[in-house]
């Protein structure tokens, strides 16, 4: 028998409060240790798809599992730990500018702490090496006491992947990670991906608009459109014409 | 390929600048018509321009020595300002933050709140302060009490809508990572907007410390009860040197608070 997937959708619907279909019956397997990459066009629901993942969107029917659980019900400190376990990275980054690097880091353990000792920042010894220690990990150890905004976009970006670090996340979902860098930092940021995909053994799940760059690190690819999954390949069966039919709009075709 | 892009025409009203026009007309009628029901004769304001000179040259002549009787009341007026907006500002802050529409998506508990700070601030402090020395005599506690509530009306909502401006990735961020509400607010909303914060707290202070000098001539307590006393015995001499005191106390506090809220943007 084939080891239980990290994650599983079984039918799941997701309509927006306003109407709009987000997902339409997903119905996906994913295994444990995979980096995976979404493509698809802009309003495809490859944001909606990954939010579902850590309940940043709740899922209108069907059924989700994470690790075996079905979560899409859970509440409060439920919904706390399982989130505290999946590393998201955003397109934005999403750091607080006016702090600084070492304390956005350190906010990616708070979900580990009672409100108020990470209001008063008591954090363990421990846990302020592991802060050293994911910094150092994405090379920026040296920028611990910069503020956040003084940093530059690809900078930026590593401090958040440092951040997540702290979770010691099982999985992390990215969503658009170098929509806004250039290529070289391009380059680390995915790099640093699939070291953590390989080394660390998370499980990744990256947004991308490049087709290339999905096929350069993509065990597997998926594409979305409108809502709905329409290519499902593993990356040795991926053929370039397919995924360019993903990008193609209903008057072109 | 041809192009046929053009400059968009622009409509009559955009031709003729009708909205300004029509608007500066409506505001003419407006003034005009409200300083008439309201009997507001600007003839007597200069037709009595020489009563005003008259005090002016009785009050020319300061009595210095009055100076070391106000310094105790001119320092009360100052601390009834610092207490008044530090209370005000310490109520302000919770109520800001259930009354940022980004924060909270209750819509009804957020109502409820906006609806009582509008009701907070359609109170008039002159009002509030006559009140408030029925109800603890004449001194700067009822001073303090008036100050507090009217800086909790105008601290909250200047707050609230600071609170709406900020980045709503951080929050997400922090809340990706498994983080309670508290701990989001402290790590992804404070940083946002402490400076805006300090410097609206400043700006109230500014305002607390004119207007506390107004309160207390109604008994409020601080200077102003010496400047209504000083009045009322015809002691033009200690009212040049009160007035004169004062403007350089609220100057002086401008400025360090001007200063300040510069550094702090
Ligand atoms: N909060 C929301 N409320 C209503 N509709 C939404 C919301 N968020 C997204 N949508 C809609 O859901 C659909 C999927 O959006 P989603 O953001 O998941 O697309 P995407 O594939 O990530 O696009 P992009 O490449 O532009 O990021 C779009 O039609 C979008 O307009
Ligand atoms: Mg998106």
């Amino acid at each position: 028998m084939a080891e239980e997937p990290i994650i599983l959708f079984e039918h799941v619907n997701k309509t927006y409060k306003n109407g709009t279909i987000g997902l339409k019956d997903i119905n996906l397997s994913i295994p444990k240790g995979q980096f995976l990459v979404v493509v698809g066009l802009s309003g495809a629901g490859k944001s909606t798809l990954l939010r579902t993942i850590n309940r940043m969107h709740g899922i209108t029917d069907g059924k989700l599992y994470v690790d075996g659980d079905e979560i899409s019900q859970y509440k409060g400190k439920a919904l706390r730990t399982l989130r505290r376990q999946i590393g998201m990275i955003f397109q934005n980054f999403n750091l607080v500018n006016r702090s600084s690097v070492q304390k956005n880091v350190l906010s990616g353990r708070v979900g580990y702490y009672p409100a108020w000792k990470s209001i008063l920042g008591l954090f363990s010894k421990s846990d302020r090496d592991k802060a050293v220690r994911s910094l150092r990990r994405v090379n920026m150890l040296e920028k611990l006491y910069a503020r956040a905004d003084e940093l530059s976009g690809g900078q930026q970006q590593r401090v958040a992947i440092a951040r997540t670090l702290m979770q010691d996340p099982k999985i992390i979902l990215a969503d658009e990670p170098i929509a806004s860098l250039d290529p070289k930092t391009t380059k680390t940021v995915m790099d640093t991906l699939k070291s953590l995909n390989q080394e660390d053994e998370m499980t990744v799940i990256v947004n991308l608009h490049s087709v290339s760059l999905a096929r350069e690190y993509a065990d597997r690819i998926i594409g979305l459109r409108a809502g709905e999954v329409v290519y499902d390949q593993m990356i040795e069966n991926v053929k370039e014409a397919d995924l360019n039919q993903i990008y193609q709009t209903e008057e072109d075709s | 390929m041809e192009n046929s892009q053009k400059i968009p025409s622009r409509s009559f009203a955009q031709r003729w600048h009708i909205k300004p026009i029509l608007g500066t007309v409506i505001m003419v009628i407006l003034l005009v018509f409200s300083s008439q029901m309201a009997d507001v004769n600007v003839g007597m304001f200069f037709a009595n321009l020489s009563q005003f000179t008259d005090l002016l040259v009785r009050m020319s002549n300061p009595t210095w020595s009055y100076l070391s009787i106000i310094w105790q009341p001119l320092y009360e007026t100052i601390q009834m300002a610092i207490l008044g907006t530090t209370i005000g500002t310490i109520f302000a802050v919770p109520f800001s933050l259930l009354a940022a529409s980004n924060l909270v998506h209750n819509g009804i508990i957020r109502n409820v709140i906006r609806i009582i700070l509008d009701l907070v601030r359609t109170l008039p402090d002159l009002l509030l302060a006559a009140i408030f020395v029925a109800i603890f005599g004449i001194g700067s506690t009822a001073g303090v009490v008036t100050l507090a509530i009217f800086s909790f009306g105008m601290i909250s909502k200047l707050f609230y809508e600071v609170i709406e401006t900020i980045d709503m990735g951080p929050i997400e961020a922090l809340e990706s990572v498994g983080a309670r509400k508290l701990t989001v607010i402290w790590y992804a909303v404070i940083p946002q907007i402490l400076n805006q914060f300090i410097s609206y707290f400043l700006y109230t202070l500014e305002i607390n410390v004119r207007a506390s000098t107004v309160l207390g001539y109604i008994g409020a307590g601080g200077i102003g009860v010496f400047l209504q006393r000083s009045l009322n015995e015809f002691n033009y001499g200690a009212t040049a040197v009160i007035i004169l005191a004062t403007l350089i106390i609220v100057l002086v506090i401008d400025g360090i608070s001007n200063h300040l809220r510069r550094i702090l943007l």
